[in-house]
């Protein structure tokens, strides 16, 4: 089995985001970037099936600029065997919408003849939650989202799911695609070794144009504002305060 | 133009998320269209034809869609868009309609819009970003809007006053790419943690997950659900529904006590619209204290059970 994981460079995320002064997006430059989490994620489980041998082959995809590289790098020191660059550059990104990614995800699955596509839920920059269902979608496979665990049975694997009321347990046929959740494993730190062999790995670069994917946009961005900022509260020195508080406020 | 709504439901029981989706339909400001899926879905659709503003209401069901998985449910949808050609599809943004909406919108080759907090025009939506860090107003392009609500943004509409009759829609189910096998469900007597009024959150500062039982007294004295922050679903405390943040549930009850945690911002983003929200913390400098309207800078272990007495 191969398989294709997708990871998305994003601002850090223990970075205090500021708007930009424009209104149209954050600020990034400058900013502190790395893996998405849930990307990270999805690479330590790729990499698992891979040591557990229910994998041969491990790649890595990163759509975005010079600095997705980056973002490719690590992966490749968890354990990633190659990589793929689809270079969109910095000043066009914002404007990708996941279903734009899907369609590159999907032409790149069936182009490499992948038996499984792995990303994480959703990318901490906007949130989105779709990328996993549309690329399942546009290639007709099944979808595992959400995924809490992930282990082979027979031709099927068998998922775990993360859903609203607990955990839903499912069976998908190969191929397919996963989306991973925050529980499913603990990403493992790149060691040293493996940071300098990363850097001997292939990263394969091309243009969303040479597979076919038009990136133009169909959301338009009107503006992007900061949150309304909650009042400041008060401080209670005891619990008789603050119940006498909630009274008050007609809460209790 | 049309707006095609997707009912949720388990057990037999709607899930209120489909009537926060009503209200987003009726803001869009089309005639209404309500779809429920299932294996066994004539309680459901008994429930949803009373609901105001519903104009028709189609009832699919079939044994091979126990479980809702997306596979089935996506080309049933598709098939009722074939037919009616809605200009809007819109599902609560739930685990449910977060994996079936997407997988929509892509058949029908438009960008969907997920966890919308509020409609400024039938084409301009309005949703946060980086965890609730930044509010983004957006214009959709495309002719069908495919779009998930935030439960807590619309208020669930009035089961009344619907006259819609259950038309069927039969679709061939394909069974062959996943199969369905089961739930996990978690058992409470509380009230649902994204519907109640009150919640009472426990954090890393709980310890163990033993120590959640000071919590669950609480909550039977305050009526209130009882949630958890990331940190303490990590440590294995307490079970992932329980789990308020961005990734989480995202809820907003009149009264939001938060127990032992610190306040990440992805927590934050998880509650943050509560109505009043209480802290109770012996770290002074945590993060959580910036957004409580009453914080009280004390150990947990003494405050609570404190708390509980004097209620």
């Amino acid at each position: 089995m191969r398989i294709l994981v997708g990871v998305k460079r994003v601002i850090d995320y223990a970075v205090k985001v500021r708007v930009r002064p424009d209104k149209k997006g954050v600020v990034t430059d400058g900013v502190k970037h790395s893996m998405n989490p849930f990307d990270e994620i999805a690479v330590e489980e790729a990499i698992r099936l891979k040591e557990k041998k229910i994998a041969k082959e491990v790649v890595a995809l990163s759509i975005g600029p010079t600095q997705a590289q980056e973002t490719l790098r690590t992966a490749l020191a968890m354990g990633a065997d190659s990589a793929i660059h689809v270079e969109v550059p910095a000043g066009e990104l914002e404007r990708v919408q996941p279903l734009h990614v899907s369609r590159i995800i999907s032409k790149l699955a069936t182009e490499g003849k992948f038996d499984l596509v792995m990303v994480g839920k959703q990318a901490i920059d906007d949130d989105c939650n779709q990328t996993a269902q549309m690329t399942a979608a546009m290639l007709d496979w099944p979808q595992a989202t959400f995924a809490s665990k992930v282990e082979k049975d027979g031709d099927y694997l068998k998922v775990t799911r993360e859903i609203d009321g607990g955990l839903e347990t499912i069976k998908v046929g190969v191929p397919a695609v996963i989306s991973a959740d925050l529980r499913l494993n603990e990403p493992r730190y790149a060691t040293l070794p493996n940071i300098m062999k990363a850097k001997k790995k292939p990263i394969k670069k091309m243009k969303a144009s040479e597979l076919g994917v038009d990136l133009t946009p169909t959301i338009e961005v009107i503006s992007v504002e900061d949150p309304p900022v909650r009042a400041a509260g008060i401080k209670v020195d005891d619990v008789d305060t603050l119940i006498a508080k909630l009274k008050e406020a007609g809460r209790v | 133009q049309s707006t095609l709504v997707v009912a949720e439901h388990a057990d037999s029981k709607l899930n209120a998320a489909t009537l926060s989706a009503v209200t987003a339909a009726k803001q869009v400001g089309h005639e209404i269209t309500c779809i429920v899926a299932g294996a066994d879905c004539k309680q459901v659709a008994a429930e949803l034809s009373k609901v105001g503003g519903v104009s028709k209401l189609l009832v699919a069901e079939d044994a091979a869609l126990e479980g809702l998985l997306p596979e089935r449910v996506a080309p049933v949808l598709l098939a009722a868009h074939k037919q009616f050609n809605f200009s809007h599809i819109i599902a609560g943004a739930t685990a449910f309609g977060k994996s079936v909406l997407p997988r929509v919108a892509a058949k029908l080759d438009v960008s969907p819009i997920s966890d919308i907090t509020g409609i400024q025009a039938p084409d301009t939506f309005v949703r946060t970003i980086y965890a609730g860090n930044a509010i983004q107003t957006l214009k959709a392009k495309d002719a069908v809007k495919v779009l998930t609500v935030r439960g807590t943004s619309f208020e669930p509409a009035e089961v009344s006053g619907g006259s819609a009759a259950p038309e069927p829609l039969t679709v061939e189910v394909d069974k062959n790419s996943s199969e369905y096998i089961g739930q996990e469900l978690s058992k409470s007597d509380r009230p649902e943690l994204t519907s109640a009024s009150n919640v009472v959150s426990g954090g890393r500062g709980l310890k163990s997950g033993d120590n959640f039982e000071l919590l669950y007294k609480l909550a039977d004295k305050l009526n209130a659900a009882v949630g958890a922050s990331r940190a303490a679903v990590d440590a294995g405390f307490v079970s992932n529904d329980m789990q308020v943040g961005q990734t989480g549930k995202i809820i907003a009850p009149d009264l939001y006590v938060a127990v032992g945690i610190s306040g990440a911002i992805q927590h934050l983003a998880g509650m943050k619209d509560s109505k009043t929200i209480v802290a109770i913390n012996k770290d002074a400098e945590a993060p959580i204290f910036q957004v409580a309207d009453l914080g009280l800078v004390a150990d947990l272990f003494k405050a609570v059970p404190e708390m509980t007495e004097k209620l």
